[in-house]
């Protein structure tokens, strides 16, 4: 199936993954439209990151459907990565090139028309074109990101998959991202971002998820409307039998 | 140029450049070559009675430790730049990017062991400019990157990398290494094509089963 005969961006259904004996997601379900922005929350290890290596075909599911502009992750994996842009922890990006020539050795990897054209275009838009022949590893961290951000949106992806892109940034280049993004989605691209910073993940999202147990919970009721209760649901309580057990030591320790 | 190819030449591009920025894989593997035989023609009396038995020795340690050195960097430099994740998340096959990598490990071997090769000349006394010698190299070294390629994009997976890469590799490559001294003994010996004529092709059956074996296997080596 192509992308232009594809009703969703993302299809996933009943996804299981897992590392050796340790399950991360199971049986997970989500479906993602057109034009739509979703925020991703969850504790650290409950699988954000997981779900968005499977979507970007960096990670292999056990189980399950998963497409991505129609074409299965597994199966059509090749069309999936030439329709997605990927903003990870790692910016993906040669230290010892400068930002034009990774973005040229990207470029053409991904058979980009026009190269030189798009290359000075997307360092525009992430206000980088002053430092452009710079080697990457002259830059701060931050201007390094916002070059990791236009290797995502090169090649110009229907889907594009952000894993905490707030990291390293300062204002000015959140409210870059911001836009940025904001135009994306508003060209009927998709857009899927994980974050722990709540009113950022809320201000951005058109829809809120919250993963949680391996699968997705509360995708956009009312917990995920509002921070507080967010916040509070993201704060891992201790378990009444985690607390017996505290009781129980502290116990054994006064006998 | 073929949709195939091109990726090839990109990737093989690309590590050019990197390489004549950071000069880090090719003087490293040099210089410890260098001292390869340095330390030999002190350690052993290479009379021109013993040249053909011991040089072909020599070389090969060499050029086998200096080549490992060198393919190690390669996959190193990838792994903490993210790099091989980045081309991973390109649309374009697996096969394509091992061979890139290949490619340019098999060029960077080869200007390191003809940077060697005239001072091994020099040192132990024999004619560098053999043309069975040099084809004895260019063989051995194309089999010695393809499968060099593939154990170095496993061995950065460890956390050992750099003791894991030459105890993988050097069982599976062990034939070639035979193969490529005794055919560099039979030719620096001035045997001409008599007994060379049966260690070249076995290099060159393992290059062909390496270079179909190799790009197969890598993408399941990088598959998480």
């Amino acid at each position: 199936m192509s992308s232009s005969q594809a009703s969703e961006a993302i299809l996933v259904e009943g996804l299981h993954k897992s590392y050796g004996d340790w399950p991360v997601l199971w049986d997970l379900n989500l479906s993602v439209g057109w034009g739509e922005f979703v925020v991703l929350f969850g504790a650290n290890g409950t699988g954000k990151t997981t779900l968005l290596r499977v979507l970007s075909t960096q990670a292999r599911p056990e189980s399950g459907t998963v497409k991505v502009s129609g074409f299965d992750c597994v199966r059509r994996a090749e069309s999936v990565r030439s329709r997605v842009g990927v903003v990870g922890h790692s910016g993906f990006l040669y230290e010892d090139l400068t930002c034009r020539e990774n973005l040229m050795f990207y470029g053409q990897l991904f058979r980009i028309d026009h190269i030189r054209q798009r290359v000075d275009d997307v360092l525009s838009q992430v206000g980088m074109t002053q430092r452009a022949d710079h080697r990457v590893k002259t830059l701060s961290h931050g201007m390094q990101k916002r070059v990791a951000i236009a290797r995502a949106i090169l090649h110009q992806p229907q889907v594009l998959l952000l894993d905490e892109p707030e990291g390293g940034l300062d204002q000015e280049s959140l409210a870059m991202l911001s836009s940025l993004l904001s135009e994306w989605t508003q060209a009927g691209r998709t857009v899927v971002m994980t974050t722990h910073n709540v009113e950022l993940g809320l201000s951005w999202a058109d829809r809120v998820a919250v993963l949680s147990d391996g699968g997705l919970q509360f995708q956009d009721s009312e917990t995920c409307r509002d921070s507080a209760k967010l916040r509070r649901r993201l704060t891992p309580e201790p378990s009444p039998e985690a607390d017996g057990e505290t009781a129980q030591t502290a116990g054994n320790s006064n006998e | 140029m073929n949709r195939f190819l091109q990726p090839i030449a990109i990737i093989f591009w690309k590590d050019i450049l990197l390489e004549l920025r950071s000069k880090d894989i090719i003087i490293s593997a040099a210089v410890f070559g260098f001292l390869v035989v340095i330390v030999f023609n002190f350690a052993l009396n290479v009379t021109p009675r013993l040249v053909t038995q011991l040089a072909p020795g020599i070389l090969w340690v060499a050029f086998a430790f200096a080549g490992t050195l060198a393919m190690n960097r390669s996959f190193v430099r990838e792994k903490e730049q993210g790099g091989l994740e980045g081309l991973l998340l390109t649309p374009v096959s697996r096969d394509a990017i091992f061979l890139g990598k290949a490619l340019v490990s098999f060029l960077f071997m080869l200007i390191v062991e003809a940077a060697l090769l005239p001072v091994f000349a020099v040192m132990l006394g024999f004619s560098a400019f053999s043309f069975m010698l040099i084809l004895t190299i260019v063989l051995a070294t194309l089999g010695f990157a393809t499968v060099g390629t593939l154990f170095s994009a496993i061995a950065v997976q460890t956390r050992s990398r750099e003791i894991m890469l030459p105890v993988l590799f050097f069982p599976i490559i062990l034939p070639v290494i035979i193969g490529a001294v005794e055919a560099s003994s039979q030719a620096i010996g001035g045997d001409g094509g008599a007994g060379i004529g049966k260690w070249l092709p076995l290099i060159g059956v393992f290059d062909a089963l390496f270079l179909v074996i190799c790009p197969w296997v890598f993408s399941f080596v990088v598959e998480e």
